[in-house]
């Protein structure tokens, strides 16, 4: 175990206020780090410092708070073009979280780039929000959705999309962990295959950014979206990662202050990029918090932190399968740290309230991807994911909480 | 006709089981055992026309008006939510539409399920009470 000596897990719970309170007159286990993770001091001190130092309106301001604030704001730019290797710090847009960030690019690059006949391809494991938006400007458009399909862990069918893809298609569209059930797709194949065919491609990170290293430069997709709130950062922050001359290709997304050059009735031009996708004022606070989330996944390093969850998802999965009723959804050697499972003859609403009663926050439902619920003709599975500060002790009190509330059921 | 017995009579009712439980397991042992033992809804009613339909669990509720009196029954996928359906109707069963809708129906707060009532539940207590209330209303409106 040369993992836990490095590894101060006593250290960084300290670092996270909110895992000492109690729920319920129990200790708070927080399994559902997969919805939002939860905050570390040095965010909300962050937050803080912000609105008791230096709060004003960024960018054109022409006095200390605006100077102050804008260098912040602008260095969260900085840092999160570094966190997911980008090239240039434009190429990074703020957005209210990833489902902005998806809409944007397909209401922009597919008002520009779509035209009638033209194909979409996402997958069967994706969110809400990487199928309406897509739905959407397919309508508009006169263009068609292809879904890839998955086996029954959830695992792509490569050679469907092998076969989907053709001169027709304009935009892949997938998502690259799956938050309901945490496999990781081969995002490198599906990229590298939709270029083969001239079309571009969107990854969903929302899962994928707090866990793995990100490389957009060699991913080399055209775009790449996350939010801050999954990454131990506030919410109301989201990233849109576009190549720097697709999104100069891309018409304004919203109009307003902030993104424009110059008005007049007659005709506007458009500010340059990032702000001519960021109209009117942004979530400056939440932005500026957001780079203190990712010094403290640098800081405590994400390899080390993935060590430290991979342990914690080793541990839980054969915990789990000793459980005969229990059926592990995903479980594949290929996936990040969460556990989505059913148990035969029990409703995953009466697992999270008598869990909840145990103070263990899970997540129970269709995770927003009721097209996957039914292709894997579930109405819901029970999800535990594990963050940096999870521990061992946690899921052994999952383990037995779990075993009290079926005996409870049955 | 008149209800057999007053709304907030049943409700003190509960109230009193519900004050003997020392435990949270005791509470949900006995809404679980309800939810058990509660009268098959028949399966001609298990349509999507009776389904309250929300996030998580599948609830449906039928409703009939007999001499003045609504007469309800129901079911749900999750056993709980079953128990909280068997719950209502213990409280709603056979009253006057009037009294179904003026109900507070304070008792829920008084036995410790008022969680059941938050927005995140959606599919939960406040979504039953209120297609029951609703389905009261109509009857109110027949007379």
């Amino acid at each position: 175990m040369s993992n836990a000596a490095v590894y101060d897990i006593e250290k960084i719970r300290s670092m996270f206020p909110i895992l000492s309170r109690k729920v319920k007159g129990k200790d708070l286990v927080y399994f559902d780090n997969a919805a939002t993770a939860q905050k570390p001091q040095q965010v909300v001190d962050a937050l803080t410092s912000y609105y008791t130092g230096y709060n004003a309106n960024i960018h054109r301001g022409l006095h200390t708070l605006a100077d102050e604030a804008t260098a912040a704001f602008e260095a969260t730019r900085h840092a999160v073009c570094a966190f997911i290797g980008a090239t240039y710090p434009e190429e990074i847009i703020f957005t209210k979280g990833t489902t902005e960030s998806i809409n944007l690019v397909a209401q922009s690059w597919g008002s520009a780039f779509l035209k009638e006949g033209d194909e979409i391809i996402i997958s069967s494991l994706e969110h809400h929000a990487n199928i309406v938006p897509w739905q959407m400007i397919a309508e508009t458009k006169g263009a068609k959705l292809k879904v890839i399909p998955i086996d029954d862990n959830g695992v792509l069918d490569m050679q469907a999309y092998k076969n989907m893809l053709n001169s027709k298609t304009k935009m892949v569209a997938v998502v690259h962990v799956s938050n309901a059930l945490g496999v990781i797709n081969p995002v490198e194949e599906i990229i590298h295959l939709a270029h083969a065919q001239g079309a571009h491609v969107l990854i969903d990170g929302a899962q994928s950014s707090v866990h793995l290293d990100i490389d957009v430069q060699s991913l080399d997709c055209e775009f790449f979206v996350f939010s801050g709130h999954k990454v131990y950062g506030p919410t109301g922050t989201g990233i849109l990662y576009g190549k720097k001359s697709l999104l100069e290709a891309m018409p304004p997304y919203q109009g307003g202050g902030e993104m424009i050059k110059e008005v007049t009735f007659e005709k506007t031009t458009y500010n340059e990029l990032p702000f001519k996708f960021e109209a009117g004022t942004p979530n400056i606070a939440d932005f500026i918090a957001l780079k203190s989330a990712i010094d403290f996944i640098k800081d405590t390093g994400k390899d080390s932190i993935r060590a430290h969850e991979n342990m914690l998802l080793g541990y839980a999965t054969e915990k789990l399968r000793a459980f005969k009723d229990v059926r592990i959804i995903g479980d594949v050697f290929e996936k990040v740290s969460v556990i989505s499972f059913v148990v035969e003859g029990v409703h995953p609403q009466d697992l999270a309230i008598l869990l909840d009663n145990q103070g263990i926050a899970v997540r129970t439902g269709h995770h927003c991807a009721q097209p996957l619920m039914q292709r894997l003709c579930i109405v819901g599975t029970t999800r535990i994911s594990f963050a940096a500060y999870n521990t061992i002790q946690e899921i052994d009190a999952f383990m037995e909480a779990l075993k009290k509330s079926l005996n409870m059921l049955r | 006709m008149k209800a057999v017995k007053p709304i907030l009579e049943i409700e003190q009712e509960l109230m009193d089981d519900f004050s003997m439980f020392e435990t949270w397991e005791e509470k949900y042992e006995y809404l679980i055992d309800l939810g058990k033992k509660l009268s098959p809804l028949d399966p001609s009613f298990k349509t999507d026309d009776y389904k309250i339909k929300g996030c998580q669990s599948s609830v449906w509720i039928h409703s009939s008006y007999k001499d003045g009196l609504v007469y309800f029954e129901g079911d749900s996928d999750a056993v709980i939510v079953k128990g909280l359906v068997s719950l209502m109707i213990m409280v709603l069963n056979g009253q006057a539409p009037k009294d179904i809708v003026d109900a507070t129906l304070a008792f829920i707060d008084s036995i410790g399920l008022s969680s059941h009532l938050a927005q995140t539940r959606s599919n939960g207590l406040r979504a039953m009470i209120k297609q029951m209330k609703l389905e009261a209303g109509i009857y109110a409106g027949m007379k």
